[in-house]
């Protein structure tokens, strides 16, 4: 029975991982137990990603059958408090100031969620202020500065600026990603590296928290 | 001319359009009079250098070089992108400083900003420009949604300009709501009945947007003016514009502004079959697109940004499957109607390209992002010429030198035996003048014979 939910999940079988979901709640499966092996399922879909079998209209489509699920689970929750998995560390990400793309931070902000990251997802257009104030709040060790523009170059560059001027540049890593960005976009920045992709700064999160 | 148009191979019809090209005329029909002997000759040079670098016949004289900028002509000037979109005159005289600085063998015009209280008029949703949304100094910007809803295919195909009209264009132009209350223009058929049809005119809603609509059309034409004046003073200045309009991917149509990513990712899984039949009813509209445009502005190239096709969104299998087909026949279509495709590789597509070199040679022009440019050349560029690929993170940080090295490496693999324009990789905004100037003054000094 285990593993069935995270097998038509990660095969992205929509209607039968639902029509799962209903018939095991019916049967008095533990809706907990059916949560886990959702996101069990989610696990094998990160995988499959990184192993490059899987391509960005899986992931999307992955998490709405993930949302699906949840949708069904939800009502027979007790509370979705302790049951969170815990969680590998605490990553900010956003879209810097000027720019108002969303796509590419959208996936990084799924491929680290369902990596293990808590993930802090601060939004377009995010002023400087924010991310410093982020970092103050949450503690994160590791900022993502996403952007698609050239005007996104001194947006960075202002943002990591402002990092080091709160005192905080020497707590976090920070990584870069997006459109026109580039090793010569993180030089000019201040960041401390570049991804070319949502793997990437998987992998970057991963070498600098763990997991 | 002693063959019709229609009667003409594709290869006769890029000829006429490149001899038509060499033979300009100003707006009253007359030969264009240029300003002097030499601008007269550079624009022939030109042209020329374009013509045999994309028809792959023979080497030009030199590697072409262009310049495709977003909005650097502007900021370059000194001037807001908001100053840009709004004042016409403003835009074409920055555009103009920017041509005659740089000197490109080819150019797109300064229609990049757009007229700003156009977009005012209309209540334009679609995008967040100066003053709405973003910026004054910044770009206008994509506000990608969800604006056609997943039950609306059957709509879309069944008459796709109605399902614009009536639906579509409501949804990102606040100001044509009425459109929602007009009837299809097919129902105008008999005498008995055919007034029904026009009752929604006398309402009020639809009132308001057609008096929209006259406002937006008298500003498009004062700005189509500027621009086409600009078009013909540069041109008379020895400096091209060969853009002829533009047209769109079926696949980035239905996954860029209607469905948007998502949407049309959750519809390669749950609706596939509807959106193949959807994208091959797009087919015939844009290369329609592409044709009209080329008509109306008497230039071949069609420019297709293309987005969604590229490295990392699909697999290659979904890409074979989704994205390439219907794109591959709209790039036909447009060359079977005398258009010279001009597709956008934004982003990196190493992985697309032996898909994407099956397409008859020396008929289509490619513009190269981040691709690695020698794989570019043994694929793709057996066919076709490219354009590229200089970065924008190089023209905006690196130095003079980086760029004339780069610059070099290009014409060394990319640019021997031609088939090769120089110029930027993706539009950008920002750049340092001296590094534009470094890689369109290297190319025209090292370019030569190569």
């Amino acid at each position: 029975m285990s593993g069935e939910l995270a097998k038509l999940l990660s095969d992205l079988k929509e209607p039968e991982a639902l029509a799962f979901v209903e018939k095991a709640l019916g049967d008095g499966v533990d809706p907990v137990e059916l949560l886990g092996d959702a996101k069990e399922g989610m696990n094998i879909v990160g995988q499959r990603f990184a192993d490059s079998d899987y391509f960005i209209p899986d992931l999307v489509f992955s998490g709405e059958i993930l949302k699906g699920i949840v949708a069904i689970l939800e009502p027979h929750l007790k509370s979705d408090k302790g049951e969170e998995a815990k969680r590998l560390g605490k990553v900010i990400i956003g879209t810097v100031a000027g720019d108002i793309h969303d796509i590419g931070k959208d996936l990084v902000t799924f491929m680290l969620d369902v990596s293990g990251f808590e993930v802090f997802d601060l939004g377009i257009d995010v002023p400087v202020q924010k991310f410093v104030d982020a970092i103050k709040e949450t503690g994160s060790k590791v900022v993502g500065l996403s952007g698609f523009l050239t005007l996104a170059f001194d947006s960075m560059k202002e943002t990591v600026d402002a990092i080091k001027e709160a005192g905080l540049r020497d707590d976090v890593k920070i990584m870069i990603g997006g459109g026109q960005m580039d090793e010569q976009v993180k030089d000019f920045a201040g960041a401390d590296a570049y991804g070319k992709d949502a793997m990437e700064a998987v992998k970057l999160a991963q070498g600098w928290i763990g997991g | 001319m002693e063959k019709k148009w229609e009667e003409m191979s594709s290869d006769e019809k890029q000829e006429a359009q490149f001899q038509k090209l060499l033979a300009p005329k100003d707006p009253e029909g007359n030969d264009l009079k240029f300003q002097s002997p030499e601008a007269d000759a550079n624009y022939k040079a030109s042209i020329n250098r374009i013509k045999d670098a994309i028809q792959l016949k023979k080497t030009p004289d030199s590697v072409p070089v262009t310049i495709l900028p977003s909005m650097f002509p502007y900021i370059n000037a000194g001037m807001t992108v908001e100053e840009a979109m709004y004042d016409y005159d403003k835009c074409t005289s920055a555009f103009k400083k920017f041509i005659l600085e740089f000197k490109p063998d080819m150019n797109i015009g300064a229609s990049a900003p757009g007229p700003g209280k156009f977009y005012e008029i209309l209540d334009y949703k679609l995008y967040a420009w100066p003053g709405h949304g973003v910026a004054p100094e910044h770009s206008y910007q994509c506000k990608e949604g969800e604006y056609m809803t997943a039950d609306e295919y059957d709509l879309l195909m069944t008459d796709p300009s109605f399902y614009f009209r009536n639906f579509y264009l409501p949804r990102v132009f606040g100001a044509l709501e009425g459109f929602t209350m007009l009837p299809p223009l097919t129902g105008i058929l008999e005498m008995y009945g055919v007034a029904f049809n026009f009752i929604p005119y006398a309402l009020p809603p639809v009132q308001a947007t057609f008096k929209a609509l006259f406002e937006a059309g008298a500003e498009a034409l004062k700005w189509a003016m500027a621009m086409g004046g600009s078009d013909i003073e540069l041109k008379s200045l020895g400096f091209p514009n060969i853009l002829g309009g533009f047209t769109k991917a079926p696949f980035d149509v239905i996954g860029d502004t209607l469905r948007g990513t998502k949407g049309i990712m959750l519809d390669m899984y749950r609706q596939p079959d509807k959106l193949l039949k959807a994208m091959e009813a797009l087919v015939p509209i844009m290369i329609g697109m592409g044709i009209g445009a080329s008509q109306q502005t008497g230039n071949p190239l069609i420019f297709m940004p293309l987005h969604k096709g590229a490295d990392g969104f699909l697999s290659d299998e979904q890409f074979k499957k989704f994205y390439w087909p219907t794109f591959k026949q709209v790039i036909l279509g447009l060359i079977e109607g005398g258009c010279i495709p001009f597709p956008a590789l934004e982003g990196s597509w190493g992985s697309r390209l032996k898909i994407i070199q099956d397409i008859p040679k020396g008929k289509t022009v490619w513009m190269v992002d981040q691709s690695d440019m020698a794989k570019v050349k043994e694929t793709l560029g057996k066919n076709a010429c490219l354009i590229g690929n200089v970065p924008s993170s190089m023209l905006k940080l690196g130095t003079p030198d980086e760029v004339k090295d780069y610059c070099k490496k290009l014409i060394d693999t990319v640019g021997k035996g031609g088939g090769f324009i120089m110029g930027n990789g993706a539009f950008f905004d920002e750049a340092k003048p001296e590094n534009i100037k470094a890689m369109v003054d290297f190319t025209k000094e090292y370019g030569i014979d190569k």
